[in-house]
């Protein structure tokens, strides 16, 4: 029994039947809807041509989030509503405050990323009424543009608030989106291709455990490509977004759980909120666009070796908590990673949460992020390091690097030659020639293995300088990115 | 803010800030390109099929498979293509189709014709080919031993460089690697074809040339130009990529066209379109340089390698370009340069904005960079010590005067208006309490030269059409690609008639409009289109002031055409009045336009003449930050003091040189190509080639237009501009250098080359380290 898909679009609804599972949101609007506005740049959420905005329900309110139609799959807009470029002009055929705003401060040249630009710039207008520079290059990180510099893109963000706001009002459309919420389950069933929603944690579990061969989706930003580059064909998908419960962020005792369809951008807020230090790695992973689709339990599924979140969470002992069927099993996120994208995950079972404990008292905390590029980079080396330190000694320390093995990794024998010494200057340098040995890393079009080595020590030596107990620096004096003036 | 946006763009005179053409169309989403056009019943859709090797004999193709798999219409070849297979701009060495012989991985070997995109992608991976693989040069250097070339060694001399070497008090040798660049156009590549009655084509391709669009699908199809008609409203970016390499694809969606006698769509996927086209050329230099004691130079010689990739395409005048802007602003007294056009199995390398020049002029600033370190000196103090002369010290090693030369003043105006001296003290002060972290700053100087190398590509035309609304058409012979061609074109026109901008329309490049068109390349959009464009003009505004004359009884020289009316003393009449009552009386209303560009020469033989209308000037300050540890770096501040002439559109010109500005840096800094040992280009797309975004903006970005007046006649005495600007972010590359340079006290040169990633300067900081050692 196949459901039909049900999602808004310019204050209609669009119902559809029969739909292919992997077919994009993006070829949806160029090759059945002929709405050619939102454009191809690279098929791969990469340069944010394509980027559109779903609102969705989140209690009483609506959310916008920008998203990367090229690989957002198009039954995932099932209860939601879509808003593209063609979206924002009002009935009488003005413009909306953000394209006046671009035209005004000749913000497109050849204007092919414009569309792309506009959506970021709307889901920005929608969210913050004031940014700063700062939060304005955060919104629109996922969106390269090869002609104007960004210069005056970034003038037209700090003047769109300047014009007359457009007459909407949410009411009407959170009425409708709650009339498309379901309250079981949904499926679409094609010969080739099945895709299920699941709207509980039992059915899911039960779901993939009968069918241990389903691809688990969450936001996509990995499988989409699988699709859009590998050409490759998912002939059941089990997809996460609907499923309330793991859309939780739950505290308890200063621990936090996030569940399994939590997306990055809110899993980051919560964890920088208690880990400040590690804000400038949530903002350097990846852009918004693919922050607000992916999830961080997908990231710790998959499993890269340069994925951004697990050398942080590794160091902060993160559990993850595994489910099978009924079962439910607990396990340390450092082993969870066997081998390169080989995990300890059972056939049909799935990670439904991970827990990150409560802050440690006195625990000195980094996460270092290398890349060609601040914005949307993958990383060379990602170091996290915590540690405790009792009186000028190292009480513990956990050190863990993405982007140097085949798995993300703790550096054992770092770690063993620092516990208990002196933090100084011959430690460190110490820790450093047992890195060397912890890691023998890949050459590759990031960096060389001789510069992942020598980066790799150096970061040490950085957190060194930061956390000595005699004039330790200041992040002005260690990190370019936080230098002003 | 807004009233005065609204008000410049009601004014019809040149030299106001009015918006691009399209840009409400750009922010609605409503603006075609050629994948938005909307298809033709029964098109089909092509996907590629590539070479895995990079040299290699192909001793057997199996293409069963792929032509029983679902949807697929038919597979193309080389022995499909009914006139010549190759699309070479210039030399016949650019097959469309392999045809035996495959020279780089990533080269089209057949065409995958199915009813549904994904069908022809899927169905390509289906192919059974096997290869006798044959040794590949890979690198620059490997090729250059080998004296593998694409052309044949080019040379240059003026005076005698080794004697003045020799005579010097000071000699410095050294080697500067500077690496390619992809265009990274957002729009990919893309060819659209309907087959028309007759034998005819109808092609829509994202292109910068037109007419050499409909010669090459002509050639290869065997048919006359007549056949094939080209149209091009805009493109998604171009910067040269589209210049001669969407000819490859034109030709293969035409030969599938052609042969189905059905509408065919070859939009490549970005990692494919990466794959298969070439890019700005890398350049290794190896140089010698004689100075004086104050650090003026006195005879330099070098060796430039180009990496042409496996065919010529136009690396000839790109190395051309290489060798005529070796010199930037300096006169450098006997010069001696050989450049070779290096063969290597892997992309055919093309046009990127600058052409080469960037390549040339950067080898120059790092000589000179080098130099001031040599001596002790602020490279700043190097640099206006060597610059042209006004009256003397004024011929460019080519042979041609600098007659326009600005840059003295435009330099210590920017000094001042940067504050150099106080920063660079700034900048001292804050590397003394630093250890991990320096700052580095440098002013480098643009010159620019504007023309074609090619004396004959230097011509244009133009239509301008009246209607009896009152309304006007231009179509001209260039392409628009973002850089408001078309916006400045309608404003020449607007002014040369005396109407609102709003009332001038100008359409699609279409070769059967204006016919025998040039490349929109090489900075001269504007300067050969306007140009034309005021040709045309001007003659129907000339038969309508010679009718108003004659009504009115007045002279015609006195008849003057401005907001919207026509006037002589007390006799005025609106525009479109008079033109309703001219089309009534049998005055002509439209008009073709054509203009060359006069006084050019060049002996390419012994690389002398005077090859460039004018040159445009510029100049811009850097304030860098650099992490010795990781060898990550930011950009603090850039000032930018650039001559776009008597600016036509100033916010046009102003984005023109931002853009050029961050392109620049990206290619200097973030950009890297890497090539695998297989010959696999292995950043083949955004997640790992990594282009500026918007945080690599800095802070504090200002660009001013020098003022100034074209020395020349160029159109309303502005400067081309879309290629000089991306010479000014060799400053960021060059205190990137500064700031490595503190850590030995600026007394050893850092061996950083081009691009500067993070891993390129701490190899040059370790580099340093060992050295100071």
């Amino acid at each position: 029994m196949s459901d039909s898909l049900r999602f808004m679009l310019d204050g209609e609804l669009i119902e559809l039947d029969r739909v292919e599972p992997t077919r994009t949101v993006l070829q949806f609007l160029r090759e059945d809807l002929l709405r050619v506005g939102s454009k191809e740049g690279c098929a791969e959420g990469d340069c944010g041509a394509c980027t559109v905005v779903i609102a969705e329900l989140v209690g009483d309110v609506l959310e916008y989030r920008a998203v990367n139609a090229c690989i957002q799959f198009l039954p995932t807009l099932d209860g939601k509503a879509l808003f593209t470029v063609e979206s924002l002009k009002a009935a009488d055929g003005s413009l909306h405050p953000v394209q006046q705003s671009m035209v005004d401060y000749h913000g497109s040249q050849c204007g092919f990323c414009t569309p792309g630009f506009i959506m970021s710039m709307f889901a920005l207008y929608k969210n913050n009424p004031a940014p700063t520079r700062a939060e304005i290059d955060d919104a629109l990180s996922g969106n390269l543009c090869r002609c104007t510099g960004y210069r005056p893109i970034i003038e037209a963000c700090m003047h769109m608030y300047d014009y007359p706001a457009p007459q909407a009002s949410d009411a009407q459309l959170l009425e409708q989106l709650r009339g498309l919420q379901r309250q079981q389950g949904m499926s679409l069933e094609l010969e080739q291709a099945r895709y299920y929603a699941p709207s509980t944690v039992d059915e899911l579990a039960s779901l993939y455990q009968q069918n241990p061969h389903a691809r688990i989706l969450a936001g996509g930003t990995d499988v989409g490509l699988w699709v859009t580059k590998q050409l490759r064909e998912l002939p059941l998908i089990i997809y996460l977004g609907n499923v309330a419960q793991l859309k939780q962020i739950s505290r308890r005792d200063g621990a936090i759980e996030i569940g399994a369809a939590v997306t990055l951008n809110d899993a980051f807020d919560e964890i920088a909120g208690q880990y400040p230090e590690l804000a400038e790695m949530c903002r350097r992973f990846a852009s918004v666009p693919v922050r607000n689709a992916g999830t961080l339990v997908g990231n710790v599924a998959n499993g890269s070796p340069i994925g951004d979140s697990m050398p942080a969470l590794m160091v902060l002992d993160t559990r993850v908590k595994l489910r099978q069927g009924s079962t439910v099993r607990e396990m340390a996120l450092a082993d969870l990673y066997l081998d390169y994208m080989k995990n300890a995950l059972q056939a049909g079972e799935f990670i439904e949460a991970i827990e990150i404990p409560a802050r440690e008292e006195a625990i000195l905390l980094r996460c270092y992020k290398l890349s060609k590029r601040f914005d949307q980079d993958i990383s060379a080396v990602c170091m996290a390091v915590a540690m405790r330190l009792d009186g000028d000694r190292v009480a513990d320390i956990r050190i863990a690097l993405g982007g140097m093995a085949a798995i993300p990794k703790r550096a054992a024998l770092a770690e063993a030659c620092l516990r208990g010494e002196t933090w100084d200057e011959t430690a460190v340098r110490n820790a450093m020639q047992q890195l060397e040995q912890d890691f023998a890393p890949l050459s590759d079009m990031r960096a060389s293995a001789s510069y992942r080595g020598r980066a790799a020590g150096n970061l040490l030596y950085r957190f060194f300088l930061e956390t000595r107990p005699q004039q330790p620096l200041g992040a002005q004096a260690v990190n370019v990115f936080a230098v002003t003036g | 803010m807004e009233d005065r946006v609204k008000q410049q763009a009601r004014e019809t005179a040149a030299g106001a800030s009015v918006p691009h053409e399209s840009a409400v169309l750009h922010v609605a989403g409503e603006a075609t390109y050629v994948d938005d056009i909307a298809e033709l019943a029964a098109t089909c859709y092509i996907a590629l099929g590539l070479s895995q090797q990079a040299h290699a004999n192909i001793t057997s193709i199996d293409l069963d498979a792929v032509k029983a798999a679902p949807s697929v219409v038919t597979v193309i070849t080389a022995a499909d293509i009914p006139g010549n297979n190759d699309c070479g701009p210039i030399i016949a060495d650019d097959p469309i189709l392999a045809d035996g012989l495959v020279q780089y991985l990533g080269q089209p070997i057949f065409a995958v014709v199915a009813t549904s995109q994904t069908a022809a992608r899927k169905a390509v991976g289906l192919a059974e080919i096997e290869y006798e693989v044959l040794p590949a040069v890979l690198d620059v250097a490997t090729g250059k031993d080998q004296e593998s070339w694409v052309l044949p060694p080019m040379c240059l001399r003026r005076g005698d460089a080794e004697q003045a070497l020799q005579a010097a008090d000071h000699k410095l040798k050294g080697q500067i690697s500077v690496g390619g660049q992809e265009q990274f156009y957002l729009e990919g590549q893309i060819s659209y074809v309907a087959p028309k009655e007759d034998g005819c084509l109808h092609l829509w391709c994202s292109t910068q040339h037109p007419t050499e669009m409909q010669q090459v699908v002509a050639h290869a199809l065997d048919i006359d130009f007549n056949q094939v008609v080209v149209e091009m409203r805009r493109m998604g970016g171009g910067f040269g990529g589209k210049e001669s390499q969407s000819a490859i694809f034109a030709c293969i969606a035409s030969v599938a066209a052609y042969r189905l006698q059905r509408p065919v769509k070859l939009r490549l996927d970005r990692d494919d379109d990466m794959m298969v086209t070439g890019k700005r050329h890398g350049f290794e230099f190896d140089y010698e340089v004689g100075f004086d004691e104050t650090g003026l130079i006195q005879g330099a010689r070098i060796e430039m390698a180009a990496q042409a990739g496996f065919s010529a395409d136009l690396t000839g005048p790109v190395v051309t370009r290489a060798v005529c802007h070796f010199d930037n602003a300096y006169y450098l007294g006997d010069v001696a340069i050989d450049a070779y056009s290096v063969k290597t199995n892997t992309q055919s390398n093309t046009a990127f904005r600058g052409f080469g020049g960037p390549q040339g002029a950067l080898a120059i600033e790092y000589i000179i960079d080098d130099i001031a370190r040599t001596l002790g000196k602020d490279p700043q103090q190097v640099r206006k010590l060597n610059f042209y002369g006004k009256e003397d010290r004024n011929t460019t090693p080519y042979g041609q005067t600098v007659e326009d030369n600005v840059i003295h003043e435009l330099i210590t105006e920017i000094e001042e208006s940067s504050a150099y001296c106080a920063r660079r003290e700034a900048v001292a002060a804050f590397n003394r309490d630093n250890p991990v972290l320096r700052k580095g700053l440098a002013l480098t100087p643009v010159k620019f030269g504007i023309s074609f190398n090619v004396v004959h590509f230097n011509q244009a035309g133009a239509l301008v059409h009246i209607y009896t609304d009152g309304s006007v058409l231009v179509n001209h012979g260039g392409t628009e690609m973002g850089q408001g061609l078309h916006t400045k074109v309608s404003q020449v026109v607007a002014l040369e008639l005396g109407i609102d901008i709003e009332q001038v329309r100008a359409t699609a490049n279409d070769t059967s409009k204006v016919a025998n068109t040039s490349a929109t390349a090489a900075s001269t959009g504007s300067d050969l289109n306007g140009k034309a464009a005021q040709d045309a003009a001007r003659q129907i505004r000339n038969r309508l002031a010679g009718f108003f004359a004659a009504q009115f009884e007045v002279a015609v020289a006195e008849v003057t055409f401005a907001d919207n009316l026509v006037s002589c003393g007390d006799k005025q009449i609106g525009f479109k009045e008079l033109v309703v009552q001219a089309y009534e009386n049998r005055v002509q209303l439209w008009s073709d336009g054509f203009y060359k560009t006069p006084g050019l020469n060049w002996d390419r033989d012994a690389m002398q003449g005077s090859p460039f209308y004018y040159f445009a000037y510029g100049a811009a300050v850097a304030e860098v930050v650099v992490d010795t540890l990781t060898g990550e770096f930011k950009l603090l501040q850039a000032d930018i003091l650039h001559d776009a002439g008597n600016s036509i559109n100033p916010a046009i010109d102003i984005g023109q040189i931002e853009g050029a500005f961050i392109q620049g840096m990206g290619w200097l800094t973030s950009e890297e190509l890497r090539w695998n040992e297989q010959g696999r280009l292995t950043t083949h797309a955004p997640s790992t080639y990594k282009i500026p975004t918007i945080t690599d903006c800095p802070a504090k970005f200002t660009t001013r237009l020098y003022q100034n007046l074209n020395v020349k006649d160029a159109i309303l005495r502005s400067k081309a501009v879309g290629e000089p600007p991306l010479l000014l972010p060799f400053s960021v590359f060059f205190a990137i250098r500064d700031a490595i340079a503190s850590l030995a006290d600026n007394r050893i040169n850092p061996p950083l080359h081009a691009p500067a990633t993070p891993e390129a300067i701490l190899d040059a900081i370790d580099a340093l380290h060992a050295e100071a050692k």
